[in-house]
């Protein structure tokens, strides 16, 4: 039987690579789908403490597909962001954009 | 109704300071404006003597100056006839000087200065005049002294001339000592400083007769140094290194004539201590007599003048010393007129030859008609020639003489006057007659312009009819306006008249004799009497023996002073102070570079090295500041799941 643990597990799972993703990737698109990944893991989490805390009320759910829709904006915003970082560094590779430091 | 009188002198304070202040670079506008202040003075004092004319009763304002704890001093004026005739005397000749030094200081580069000087000057001795109490009195009395050492040493380039107004200073500072100390005695006996209220407690006889006379004598030691006297009278003849209006200024209407004023306003002291009055009798008759012999043989025609002054300022003296209180200031009012234009008179003959010695002079009457006129009217008057102003005053002076017991005063009054025609008429023959001695300075020679023959021809008026007002025919004459209380009406003495005038005649031919027919060589003379002779022509030797007696000795105890105590003692203690103080601050200088500086630099460092330590952090990857936000974050949690 799968519980609420499994789901969780999940969760934890997808976060993290999402984590992992955000940290190493070098290429700024990787960056923002390794952001979707945790977006991803945290609609799970809401979604599977609706199902099994509050099986009556669908507020976990609802709040889920307000989060991918303010995603879906997120991600325009990001890659907009990203296409001037591609027109003004001549690429996307974010160890070349340093220049927020002393 | 007179309060206006302390105008008079505030005017030309008021010139002296638009010129220091304003007009300095402009030569004419000064000039102006000091001549322009010293004539409205005049105008005002021809007021001051024409209503005091009219209601005699002496007028006195006063303010209180300094409050000390309920000690008063106070500053005021006091009018009364003796300060009338000396404000119209010294305003008249002050404004003809002034006048008469467009033309004399034409072209000096400190023109402006030296009008701004004469104006300080006037408003000095107006001052003096006017002062109603002894602090007053003295302050202004000082006042003269500095502004005469300006004067003196105006042309202050020349070594003399600086010298000369050192001299005039220190020598007149010394009676001033005197002067103070006569003051003290005299206003802690009477309590107070005011002149008429110290008459009154003379009068009522509140004072120790013996303290009478000490203050009396104490303050005639001011007058001895202003007004040259035996033995303080060594400082006038060098005073002729200023330039000759201000001889004319100082030694014929103002400076010279405060001793003189002094002792008049006094009288009244004097008249209550008789011994007192001797002193002032002898030291006057001594100083006449003197300065007298030493004129004869001057050569510098201003130092002839000056020793002309001497004596006759001595003569005044020894008169109110004998109590003459109206002889002495008439000879003071008609002296101030004729010595003032044979100074003039003189600087116009000097302006025009460039040298003081009569003897590169001579035949100068063609060229200087004016000048030479008008000096042979001073020289008349000063002789006692019938009937010019000098005439009168020398014989109310010799008629006053003639009524002391003892006939020493009189003989050497008549002796001194006729002493006073041989050389004013020596001066006048070999300046202006006989043949020129110094061709080149002879045709240099020419008249002088009309701004300076003008104050002379105005002044020869003076020297003429001045005198006038104190025939003894009149009854309404000088005596009784200065004596308005009691009315004094000297008898004319014929006798004593036609003596003195014999005697003036018989010394003015003498000098014609000797110096323009030439029918007794002087020089055959001075062989005969070489050694008086010696002595006249050394001033019997004063200058030398107070440079033995006193000059040499405060020399010599200054320079010990200096060598060892100075230097010795108070320049090594100074420099072991500064030697110890440089020590300090060297420990401090150490302390400060070494310790202070290094705490303040090693804080700065440390902050900079941790900056730069720590700014390594920023990297600028976003990816390195998630990390450690998440790695924070991981640490938090598990932290607080522990």
């Amino acid at each position: 039987m799968i519980g609420l643990n499994h789901f969780l597990t999940l969760s934890t799972i997808l976060f993290c690579i999402g984590i992992f993703g955000v940290l190493t990737r070098r290429n700024a698109i990787g960056i923002l789908m390794s952001i979707e990944l945790m977006f991803n893991a945290v609609n799970i989490n809401f979604v599977a403490f609706s199902r099994f805390v509050t099986p009556t009320a669908l507020v976990g759910q609802i709040f889920a597909i307000f989060i991918i829709t303010i995603a879906a904006a997120e991600a325009t915003v990001g890659l907009a962001i990203v296409l001037l970082i591609y027109r003004n560094f001549k690429g996307i590779n974010v160890d070349n954009i340093n220049i927020m430091k002393w | 109704m007179l309060s206006f009188a302390w105008i008079i002198p505030l005017l030309p304070l008021l010139a002296f300071i638009t010129i220091v202040f304003f007009t300095r670079r402009n030569q004419k506008l000064s000039s102006l404006i000091s001549i322009g202040a010293i004539c409205l003075s005049w105008i005002f004092s021809v007021i001051v003597i024409a209503s005091v004319l009219k209601n005699p009763v002496p007028s006195e304002f006063e303010f209180t100056w300094l409050n000390l704890m309920g000690f008063q001093v106070k500053m005021g004026i006091l009018i009364d006839s003796l300060t009338a005739i000396m404000l119209f005397v010294v305003c008249t000749v002050s404004s003809l000087v002034h006048i008469y030094s467009v033309g004399y200081m034409q072209g000096d580069p400190r023109f402006s200065r030296f009008f701004s000087f004469l104006s300080l000057f006037s408003f000095s001795m107006l001052g003096l005049v006017l002062a109603n109490n002894f602090v007053e009195i003295f302050v202004f009395w000082e006042l003269v002294g500095l502004t005469s050492y300006l004067l003196i040493g105006f042309w202050f380039e020349k070594k003399t001339a600086s010298d000369a107004g050192k001299k005039a200073f220190i020598t007149t500072r010394t009676g001033d000592l005197g002067f103070i100390v006569g003051i003290l005695i005299l206003t802690t006996a009477a309590g107070t400083f005011n002149f008429r209220e110290m008459f009154h407690a003379v009068e009522t006889g509140q004072i120790p007769f013996g303290i009478l006379t000490l203050g009396a004598i104490f303050l005639f030691a001011g007058a001895v140094g202003k007004s040259a006297q035996f033995p303080l009278h060594v400082w006038l003849p060098d005073a002729m290194e200023g330039p000759t209006p201000v001889s004319a200024l100082i030694h014929a209407a103002t400076m010279v004539a405060a001793g003189v004023y002094l002792v008049a306003r006094t009288m009244t002291i004097y008249l209550a201590a008789p011994n007192a009055a001797l002193v002032v009798a002898s030291i006057g008759c001594i100083t006449a007599f003197m300065a007298a012999s030493i004129g004869l043989v001057q050569n510098d025609i201003k130092r002839v003048l000056a020793y002309s002054t001497i004596s006759q300022l001595g003569y005044m003296i020894m008169v109110l010393g004998l109590g003459g209180y109206t002889a002495g200031t008439f000879h003071l009012y008609t002296h101030a007129f004729f010595k003032a234009l044979l100074f003039l008179g003189a600087g116009s003959v000097i302006h025009a030859t460039q040298t003081n010695d009569i003897w590169e002079m001579g035949g100068l009457y063609p060229k200087m008609k004016i000048t030479a006129i008008t000096f042979i009217i001073a020289s008349l008057s000063i002789a006692g020639i019938f009937p010019l102003s000098g005439f009168w005053s020398k014989d109310e002076i010799l008629t006053v003489a003639s009524h002391y017991p003892n006939p020493i005063f009189l003989i050497v009054g008549i002796l001194v006057a006729g002493m006073t025609a041989f050389y004013m008429f020596r001066l006048c023959f070999v300046t202006f007659f006989g043949k020129p001695r110094d061709q080149h300075k002879f045709e240099h020679a020419h008249e002088s312009p009309k701004v300076m023959t003008v104050p002379l021809m105005i002044l020869a008026f003076l020297s003429v009819f001045a005198g006038w007002v104190g025939i003894p025919w009149l009854q309404h004459g000088y005596g009784s306006f200065v004596f308005h209380q009691e009315p004094h009406h000297a008898e004319p003495n014929y006798i004593l008249m036609i003596v003195s005038t014999l005697v003036a005649l018989s010394g003015i031919y003498l000098a014609y004799a000797m110096y323009y027919k030439k029918s007794i060589s002087p020089e055959k003379l001075k062989a005969k009497f070489p050694f008086p002779y010696k002595v006249l022509y050394n001033k019997y030797y004063f200058d030398e023996l107070y440079q033995i007696i006193i000059i040499n000795p405060i020399m010599k105890l200054s320079g010990f002073l200096f060598n060892r105590v100075d230097v010795g003692v108070v320049d090594r203690l100074v420099n072991g102070a500064g030697n110890f103080t440089v020590f300090l601050s060297d420990v401090k200088e150490w302390f400060d570079s070494h310790i202070v500086d290094g705490a303040v630099n090693g804080i700065a460092s440390l902050a900079r090295g941790t900056g730069s330590g720590l700014r390594r952090i920023q990297t600028g990857q976003l990816q390195n500041y998630a990390f450690v936000i998440f790695f924070g974050l991981v640490l938090i949690i598990l932290f607080k799941l522990s």
